[in-house]
């Protein structure tokens, strides 16, 4: 095959607990929507290296909703890109600003809090926070890039918009980079539980143990027995219109293609939404909703460095925190989107082999790594949405006990 | 790519699968030939989109990748296009349980 036998390197920030960052973000973190306009502002007010994850949660929610929020909003403060965080709250949230930092602080870097309620208000908060964002800056300027190795880097891979080329060439092409990193000894990781239905057998079979085994049937079950509770069938939301616009029929053929994205690895672990990613772990799910921004999120929040991207149809989603690397194996796609796209993938119809196209997602990760910036990082896309547990979630994940 | 490709304009992505994928779009009255049998599709296909290699039944299961992707709500003639109106999931159907019918 031809592979290297020594891991590739690249260089990153190593952070005190250890991990390597390929990004040196300040994160102006809001634990709430009430708190999610003044950090987005304190972001595009302050230095380049600011970067905001506003959202929808943090007020009045349920216990187990509660908890996916914060454990999220650490996460994200926790990932290694980030150099050092400013938690901000308007005072008033049922997540509590001094505990999430203090969670963060726990990596070892820089974090302050601010109030907006006890600053004076929003202009208050503004200069409060403009001061504390330049000692974060500083504090994260003082990291260096450094070497590291592939087998340090926690790639977590998702599709969107997927079309018949996704499961022909980009999934794949992807997926014979997921093996090549966790051959290294890296992490690959992938989600959106929906999306195995019809193909967990074939994930099943690759599972190294049968805990691992149970818990991914048993996600899969909850997440199609949804659709029982509801009354309704997943049909008018899996394949999507555009997915069937692109040529995908049922949700079995949707997750077949979706599913060759993470190779052909065992099936080492299963973590929950945005619970920590395993240093060094092969491939490991994360259970997560279909909804790519959330599922992107909750990757990033488990703590991986950089994401890849698939989409055959043509989406532009990217992330504050972590690079996303967009690839696309729909020639259409790569003409009217070039400036959206990394990685063309489409050449796997023509006749180039998954082998070197895969090849090609390698180097194009590992310089990511590296620094080089990706389509949505020069254009600055950054969705940012954390996933809320629904009342119907909650009231079957209460059934369960 | 992973799969045979016929006549230079499909893919059959595993040996078992009853229907091929175009790659690139495909006139009604194309012909593509199959392990040595010729299927004349009866329609036109899109890019992605998929047709019959055989005859399938109503109700009999339609296989991509080598598995299962759902089953025919109508008899398919080979070289026909095969999509949701002539397929149905056989998965997350909370609705036929709703109705008192059953899932597979």
């Amino acid at each position: 095959m031809g592979r290297m036998e020594t891991p590739p390197t690249f260089t990153g920030y190593r952070r005190e607990n250890g991990r390597i960052g390929v990004r040196n973000h300040v994160a102006v973190v809001p634990t709430s929507v009430a708190a999610s306009s003044v950090a987005t502002r304190l972001a595009s007010d302050a230095v380049a290296r600011a970067r905001a994850t506003p959202h929808q949660m943090g007020t009045s929610q349920p216990e187990a909703t509660r908890r996916q929020t914060e454990r999220t909003l650490a996460g994200i403060g926790r990932n290694p890109n980030v150099g050092a965080a400013l938690v901000v709250e308007l005072g008033t949230e049922d997540v509590d600003a001094g505990a999430l930092a203090d969670r963060i602080a726990g990596t070892g870097k820089a974090v302050e809090t601010l109030t907006v309620r006890e600053v004076g208000g929003t202009s208050g908060a503004l200069d409060r926070g403009a001061t504390a964002l330049e000692r974060l800056n500083a504090e994260a300027e003082s990291a260096r890039r450094e070497e590291a190795d592939a087998s340090e880097l926690v790639f977590g891979v998702e599709c969107g918009g997927s079309d018949a080329t996704s499961g022909i060439a980009a999934n794949p092409a992807v997926g014979e980079a997921c093996d090549r990193l966790v051959e290294h000894g890296g992490t690959a990781c992938f989600s959106e539980t929906p999306e195995f239905i019809g193909a967990e057998h074939v994930l099943a079979e690759r599972c190294v143990e049968d805990e691992v085994r149970e818990r991914l049937l048993d996600r899969v079950d909850r997440r199609e027995r949804l659709a029982d509770l509801m009354g309704t069938d997943i049909r008018g939301a899996q394949p999507s219109p555009g997915n069937q616009e692109g040529g995908l029929t049922t949700i079995e053929e949707k997750s077949l293609g979706a599913i060759s994205k993470g190779g052909t690895s065992p099936v080492r672990g299963m973590v929950d939404y945005a619970e920590d990613l395993p240093v060094g772990g092969g491939l490991v799910l994360m259970d997560t909703p279909g909804y790519d921004v959330e599922s992107v999120v909750g990757k990033v929040a488990g703590g991986a460095q950089v994401i890849a991207f698939t989409t055959g149809r043509g989406s532009t989603t990217g992330n504050p925190i972590a690079p996303v690397i967009k690839v696309t194996g729909n020639p259409k796609t790569y003409e009217r989107m070039a400036n959206n796209m990394d990685v063309n993938a489409s050449t796997v119809i023509d006749g180039e082999s998954l082998e070197t196209v895969g090849g090609r997602v390698y180097e194009k990760l590992l310089a990511v790594a590296d620094g080089t910036p990706t389509e949505a990082e020069r254009r600055r896309l950054e969705e940012f949405a954390v996933n809320e547990i629904t009342p119907i979630e909650l009231a079957e994940l209460e059934a369960r006990g | 790519m992973k799969g045979e490709v016929l006549d230079g304009a499909a893919l059959r992505m595993a040996p078992a699968d009853t229907v091929a994928t175009a790659l690139e779009d495909l006139p009604a009255g194309r012909r593509l030939s199959v392990e040595g049998r010729s299927v004349e599709l009866s329609e036109a296909v899109a890019f992605g989109h998929k047709f019959a290699l055989r005859a399938i039944e109503e109700g009999e299961e339609i296989t991509k990748y080598g598995y299962v992707i759902g089953r025919a709500t109508e008899p398919i003639a080979p070289g026909d296009w095969v999509h949701v109106h002539n397929v149905e999931s056989t998965r997350g159907r909370g609705d036929l349980r709703a109705h008192g019918g059953e899932t597979a």
